[in-house]
């Protein structure tokens, strides 16, 4: 049986867990405040995963580029290959949040949505972008 | 001079809160004014997760986050003033702000809330050596370029402070493609929040070197090299210890500081220990009608508490406009052993609030320890403390009954466990 101190990612409480693996497999979490840290836990041991957040790129709109998020977690592995692909999307204003930007990202099931609504530039806006 | 019920300066997350808060609670003529083209505040570079948890239940990215606040302002019909900066304000509560359209306006308000947010402390204040190249940015000031307008400020990037926007930044950085090369810190221990070691350090497998400070900068036009020392338990350098990278970026996250001058010119006493404005229990500053919250009253952690305690300030200032001042003289709340400041620091114990959250931090790392609040010998609880963190923001609940009558200062400490 072997024993792994882990620091929860999944809130800012950043809750310490202690694992129990034994071949290959944990067999006990404990330290974790939710459901949310069990499952951490465990795919953390076998193959970690991280929500992905990042820009893309955004024309016509008030800003030049757009926050998107992971609807979930992607494997750690693959965040720079996913980096890779969504450094070449690019999406015209206006975008709603949740709108999805990229779909199931490397085949990994998981949608690259936008993080937040953005509207057209008006040249009524003040300022120059 | 035009009238407004209530003026909240500034529109990110605390005003934001403030304004919904006192609309629910039946103030009407509500005028948010923002500085920035739209309203957010910081949340809208934070574009990371993990924001939320309390408010919502569940987990937002940054912008996700001020959008929800954005959408119930907008249902309630506040007014948010953008574009505009508040130039002025005084004690009887006159604000003075100006943009392009309306030139410089003054405006009397029957409350006030600011909700101004904080800034980075800068080069200058730290002592950084060396010379004065382009290259060098405090990490929220990398963050807006590099989330908002699109640009990336560097390639090879050392990071000054192991604060959350610097773990943030060094993760945000190497998945943009730059190589970040370490992050120094002053303390034997980091300053942010352990999920942000594991997540943006670890993960990338950058290093982190604690006791350690960034004392020379070298470069003419653009930065070249850094120069790294050890330092000591005072926290002086070690000579010999000298280490030299090449980068060609250093971004600071070296503090953050409630940004008052504001509140400064209208004569508001400050607390020295969260260089924020001195607020009651009603979150009113120590002149009538001025309310403080968010990172302009003290610095938090996360900004669902920004929410939270911006909207206790709105609802001392909808109870202020409807019945007054509270009643009596104030008490004090002080900063006992190893508690570095508390928020709210007065309570009448006269007229008490129903309910209040004093929020506070501790000065070091400590483990089991036991929170003791206390008004002179009267013990009014005490708490046991698994793990504390000066990163951490840290609460302790007083009702009504506990304030009720008393006649000395309450103080919250820290005392080790008797065992």
């Amino acid at each position: 049986m072997m024993e792994k101190e882990l620091i929860c990612v999944n809130c800012p409480m950043s809750c310490r867990l202690t694992v129990q693996i034994e071949e290959n497999k944990v067999v006990s979490v404990s330290g974790n405040s939710c459901p949310r840290g069990k499952a951490y836990a465990e795919t953390e041991c076998i193959r970690p995963e991280r929500i992905l957040t990042t820009t893309v790129r955004i024309t016509g709109g008030i800003h030049r580029v757009l926050p998107v998020i992971s609807e979930s977690e992607i494997p750690l592995d693959r965040i720079m290959d996913a980096m890779e692909l969504i450094r070449s999307a690019q999406v015209k204003a206006p975008v709603q949040v949740g709108d999805v930007i990229m779909e199931n990202i490397l085949g990994t099931g998981v949608n690259i949505v936008a993080a937040r609504s953005m509207d057209k530039f008006s040249c009524s806006d003040t300022s120059q972008k | 001079m035009k009238k407004v019920q209530a003026i909240i300066i500034g529109g990110g997350s605390a005003g934001l809160s403030a304004a919904v808060t006192l609309k629910k609670n039946g103030i009407e003529d509500v005028l948010v004014i923002e500085k920035d083209e739209e309203p957010g505040g910081i949340l809208e570079q934070c574009i990371h997760n993990g924001f939320g948890l309390q408010t919502f239940q569940e987990q937002l990215s940054g912008p996700a986050y001020a959008e929800r606040f954005v959408r119930m302002a907008e249902e309630l019909n506040v007014r948010i003033l953008l574009n505009t900066t508040v130039t002025k304000l005084t004690a009887d509560r006159v604000v003075e702000y100006v943009n392009s359209e309306e030139g410089a306006v003054q405006v009397q308000a029957d409350a006030v809330i600011l909700a101004v947010g904080c800034y980075e402390r800068p080069r200058g204040g730290i002592n950084i050596t060396g010379t004065r190249p382009a290259g060098i940015y405090t990490a929220g000031q990398a963050q807006r370029y590099l989330n908002i307008d699109g640009y990336m400020v560097g390639k090879r990037v050392f990071i000054l402070g192991s604060g959350d926007i610097g773990l943030i930044m060094a993760r945000r950085m190497t998945l943009e493609g730059a190589k970040v090369i370490g992050v120094a810190e002053l303390m034997p221990y980091s300053n942010g929040l352990p999920r942000n070691m594991k997540q943006c350090l670890e993960d990338f497998d950058i290093p982190l070197y604690l006791s350690h400070t960034v004392s020379k900068v070298f470069g003419k036009d653009r930065l070249e090299k850094i120069e790294m020392v050890a330092v000591d338990e005072n926290r002086n350098p070690i000579a010999g210890s000298e280490q030299y990278f090449d980068v060609d970026t250093l971004l600071l996250s070296v503090g953050l500081i409630p940004e008052n001058h504001l509140a400064d010119h209208a004569g508001i006493r400050m607390d020295p220990s969260t260089k924020g404005p001195v607020v009651d229990d009603r979150y009113m500053t120590s002149e009538e009608g001025i309310f403080a919250c968010g990172n302009g009253l003290h610095v938090h952690d996360l900004v669902d508490y920004v929410s939270l305690q911006a909207a206790r300030a709105a609802e001392g200032a909808a109870a202020y406009l409807r019945n007054g001042s509270p009643k009596g003289t104030p008490l004090c709340i002080k900063n006992g052993n190893q508690v570095s400041y508390c928020v709210p620091s007065q309570f009448y114990p006269e007229d008490p609030a129903e309910k209040l959250t004093v929020y506070f931090r501790v000065r070091t790392p400590m483990d089991n320890q036991q929170l003791v609040i206390r008004s002179g010998d009267k013990v009014i609880r005490t708490l046991k403390k698994r793990k504390l963190l000066p990163s951490v923001m840290e609460e302790a609940v007083l009702l009504k009954k506990d304030m009720e009558g008393l006649t000395e200062d309450i103080t919250v400490e820290i005392t080790e466990v008797a065992s």
